[in-house]
């Protein structure tokens, strides 16, 4: 990997989730020096890699919001660049399910705020074209709301085509690298970090759970990050014809509740709970979580619930007491805080990289343009939709690697276990493989691979 | 140097090379019929592959083998016979009626036979499909990833397994994971199980004794997982009342709760089975679909390997008898699960086709020490029969055939159940 210690950057972005990824590619665009300084040995390992995957249209966001105006355009940049770099994406298409009437008296005034939102293809549907629509839905449907845009995304390739392509623009990656201590002077800010010390002109704060803490060591004390649990479960691939699009809940006084939703690598999930912790690293599932998700998938998609369990697990969300993104840059000292930044991040992503950029740019930091970028990155597809690798005879004629399926149910070949091992940023544990290559995530969770996948891992760890 | 051509033809496609797939080849070889074996492992011999301790082959070779003896015996035994054995070929799809699609180093390729045997075998529900909620660290393990760490032979990263391991249930295979618990210089230190009772072989009983002081928790659930990187205690629930306490461990194996790999028959629009989520198959292990049959584990998750391959021999005849034509199966009526059991394999009685050893196999779902079997054809009893075995869940109950004896083929479902 890179230097561990630049001497001077340009620009330090801090926090290696998605926002964090986008910002540095974005910035690697220009003419200036860039350093990624992520706490965790992977990017991508935190908030970013347990995200329900739904890239949105927005049509729900506060009309005005900044949130509102960079879920939209986020969700068209992202659009065009899943396809430059082959993210999997599915334009799936999403119902709200109304089954009370405060629900379906709200979806008018829903299709109303989606308007204001620049987002003009809601329909109200009656209970019969809901049914038409999603078969399996419980009993009790009353109407429902359509939003075609809504699409599900893989979110871990999504980060991950951030980081290569900042990398392949020249921007250094510091993994495992903690950031403890900030101190600024009149031209250059040090980060003290649990691997020596950086030095950069700009920072940017996206550390996502971790952004007020940052945020602090500026001497701010402008918001709190409270760690929301959000438990998911994700069921057999054998469970997916049951569910076609992804099925939403209607805001209600009953509460946010949960979502069944086809995944890019076609399960079906259903989740999230939603629970405010005070560990910000906890992300055991919990018997009642458990228990409150079936209980509402019982009701929602009955016969989801006679389908195998796949994987339990939780993710925590950075809520913060703001109910809006919050993007503010200090030009004297040379900062940018990105913070606040919920699940609708992943489809921000690349919109919040632009306005930071902007917000840089206006506060004094010169942004020109770097001649002779790289090529868009193009990432190996793990979305069931698209050909894989074990499906083409091209491939596997070229390298018979990719006919050896090392992990079956998820069908994943050694080649791509190899590519996933040797590429510019490769992963240091099961968990960092399996968001690149799908091994081990499957119904099986091991039984048949697990031995062989973990050897892999560890012929790399002598090589 | 040649791949294979985009499409091989054969007599007959084993999907599954492990004791039921293998056998089934062997008994079409002996009576003339070509066979392709697709094993999607690096290796063929399925799960005794993997499996150290003894007690393999008792009632289909008649001896006492370890399991990689056997597994090698019966992957030479269908090499000898003259099977066309493919290892690392994985069936990803269906391609037609009786004709799949594969994945092998050699090329992505179609096998086209005239009948397809589906011996794809069964796997243990690992922590996620049981809903065991909690933290997600290292060192929690189903038996099949242990033994494949420990008898593959590999190196282990993670360290996955430590120095005091918890292990789930107490069916046949929990055995098996104390004895490769010990042979990995790890100590089984508690079993649990739900039941009132722990079943094991009496060539294990002896070995599981031998491991001083494994204390045996009863009527007991683990219901967390905690540890950050790395297990670190469970916290086990007692079922009768409720009352919980937290166990120091670094390893947790959760053995039993099968489940077929069923994937590829449910894929191919067979009829399933809701209780053992395997195909529907009649005594002559057809499935719903034509040519398409079933043998082995597959159909009863986990019978002991030596009757899945028993089934191997015995759908062999019956695959060479369909190859030759001649009359199509009689009507069919259905024998489901009653009260005490779970599922019952076949699930199709067709009185001219007896079931291989002439049993029916059951799961059930709650101890008795001398059950009384009840059979029933819609409102009338058939048959009351005080069974000298037990009936115990974590282990296969048999019954002769004979108990379906006098079922009239258009009097409706028959239901077996504990009286």
């Amino acid at each position: 990997m890179s230097a561990a210690e630049p001497a001077l950057v340009d620009v330090a972005v801090i926090g290696g989730g998605v926002v964090g990824c986008a910002v540095a590619r974005e910035l690697a665009g220009f003419d200036v020096s860039v350093a990624l300084i992520e706490a965790r040995g992977d990017v991508g390992d935190a908030t970013s890699k347990a995200n329900t995957a739904i890239l949105h249209t927005g049509f729900d966001a506060v009309p005005g919001s900044l949130e509102a105006r960079l879920v939209a355009r986020g969700y068209a940049l992202l659009g065009d660049y899943a396809k430059a770099t082959r993210i999997p994406v599915e334009g799936t298409g999403a119902v709200l399910v109304a089954w009370t009437d405060e629900e379906r008296g709200s979806l008018e005034s829903l299709r109303q705020k989606a308007i204001a939102n620049g987002y003009l293809d809601c329909e109200i549907l009656a209970s019969e074209a809901v049914y038409a629509l999603v078969p399996h839905l419980g009993p009790g449907v009353l109407a429902g709301l359509t939003v075609p845009g809504e699409s599900i995304i893989c979110p871990w390739t999504t980060t991950l085509a951030y980081a290569t392509e900042a990398l392949a623009r020249g921007a250094t990656l510091m993994l495992g690298t903690r950031v403890t201590g900030v101190s600024v002077a009149d031209d250059v800010t040090t980060l003290a970090t649990t691997r020596g010390l950086v030095r950069a002109r700009w920072v940017v704060n996206a550390a996502g759970m971790g952004a007020d803490v940052i945020d602090r060591m500026y001497g701010f004390d402008r918001f709190t990050v409270v760690p929301r649990r959000g438990e998911l479960i994700v069921f057999d691939k054998q469970a997916r014809p049951l569910a076609d699009c992804i099925v939403l809940p209607v805001p209600s006084s009953r509460g946010k509740g949960v979502l069944v939703s086809p995944t890019i690598y076609g399960n079906v999930m259903l989740g999230p709970t939603s629970e405010n912790l005070a560990d910000r690293e906890d992300t055991s599932t919990t018997a009642a979580g458990m228990e409150f998700l079936l209980g509402k998938g019982r009701a929602i998609m009955p016969s989801l619930l006679e389908e195998e369990v796949t994987a339990a697990y939780a993710g925590l969300r950075a809520a913060t007491e703001h109910g809006d993104y919050v993007v503010d840059v200090d030009a004297d000292r040379r900062y940018l805080l990105i913070g606040g930044i919920r699940s609708t991040g992943l489809t921000a992503s690349m919109a919040l990289a632009e306005h930071a950029g902007l917000q840089l740019a206006g506060a004094g930091l010169a942004l020109a343009p770097r001649v002779g970028l790289p090529p868009v990155p193009v990432l190996p597809n793990i979305g069931e939709a698209f050909p894989r690798p074990y499906q083409r005879a091209d491939l596997i004629e070229s390298d018979p690697e990719y006919g050896a399926i090392v992990c079956f149910c998820e069908r994943v070949t050694r080649g791509e276990i190899r590519d996933a091992l040797r590429s510019p940023i490769p992963p240091c544990d099961v968990d960092g493989l399996r968001r690149r290559t799908r091994a081990t995530m499957g119904r099986c969770q091991g039984f048949a691979c697990g031995a062989d996948v973990e050897s892999a891992l560890h012929a790399t760890d002598l090589a | 140097m040649t791949g294979p051509p985009l499409t091989v033809q054969a007599d007959v496609a084993v999907i599954g090379a492990g004791p039921a797939g293998l056998t089934a080849a062997i008994g079409l070889r002996r009576l003339g019929v070509g066979v392709v074996v697709l094993e999607r492992e690096a290796e063929a011999g399925g799960i005794p592959r993997i499996t150290h301790h003894t007690g393999y082959g008792l009632r289909d070779l008649h001896r006492m083998m370890t399991g990689p003896a056997y597994a090698e015996r019966l992957v030479q035994g269908a090499v000898d016979a003259g099977a066309d054995l493919r290892i690392g070929a994985m069936v990803t799809d269906w391609s037609g009626d009786r004709s799949v699609m594969v994945t092998s180093p050699e090329g992505r390729w179609r096998l086209s036979a005239q009948a397809i045997v589906l011996a794809t075998g069964a796997r243990e529900r690992p922590r996620s499909a049981r809903l065991v909620p909690g933290d997600r660290p290292a060192g929690v393990l189903t038996t099949g990833m242990l033994q494949d760490v420990v008898h593959g032979g590999r190196a282990v990263s993670g360290g996955s397994i430590g120095s005091r391991a918890v292990v789930v249930g107490a069916e046949l295979v929990s055995w098996s994971a104390v004895l490769t618990l010990r042979e990995a210089g790890c100590r089984a230190v508690l079993m649990t199980t739900e039941h009132e009772r722990i079943e094991a072989p009496a060539a294990l009983v002896w070995a599981g004794r031998s491991v001083p002081g494994l204390p045996v928790s009863r009527r007991t659930r683990v219901t967390r997982i905690m540890g950050r990187h790395r297990v670190e205690a469970v916290e086990l629930t007692r079922l009768d009342t409720g009352q919980t306490r937290t166990f120091a461990c670094d390893t947790v194996i959760f053995t039993g709760d099968w489940i077929p790999d069923s994937e590829l028959a449910r894929a191919g629009g067979l009829d399933m089975d809701p209780g053992h989520r395997g195909p529907v198959v009649d005594g002559a292990l057809r499935t719903s679909a034509h040519g398409v049959f079933g043998a082995g584990n597959l159909l009863h998750p986990v019978d002991t390997a030596d009757v899945a391959a028993l089934d191997g021999r015995h759908v062999a005849g019956q695959v060479a008898r369909f190859l030759e034509g001649g009359t199509g199966p009689q009507a069919a009526t259905r024998v489901l699960p009653g009260a005490g059991f779970a599922w019952v394999s076949p699930g199709l009685l067709r009185p001219a086709d007896p079931p291989p050893r002439e049993r029916l196999l059951l799961w059930a779902t709650e101890h008795r020490s001398a059950p009384r079997v009840v059979v029933r054809q819609g409102d009338r009893v058939l048959r009351r029969r005080l069974v000298p075995w037990p009936a115990s869940p974590g282990r296969v109950f048999r019954l002769p055939w004979s108990v379906l004896a006098g079922v009239h083929p258009e009097a409706g479902d028959v239901t077996i159940g504990l009286g």
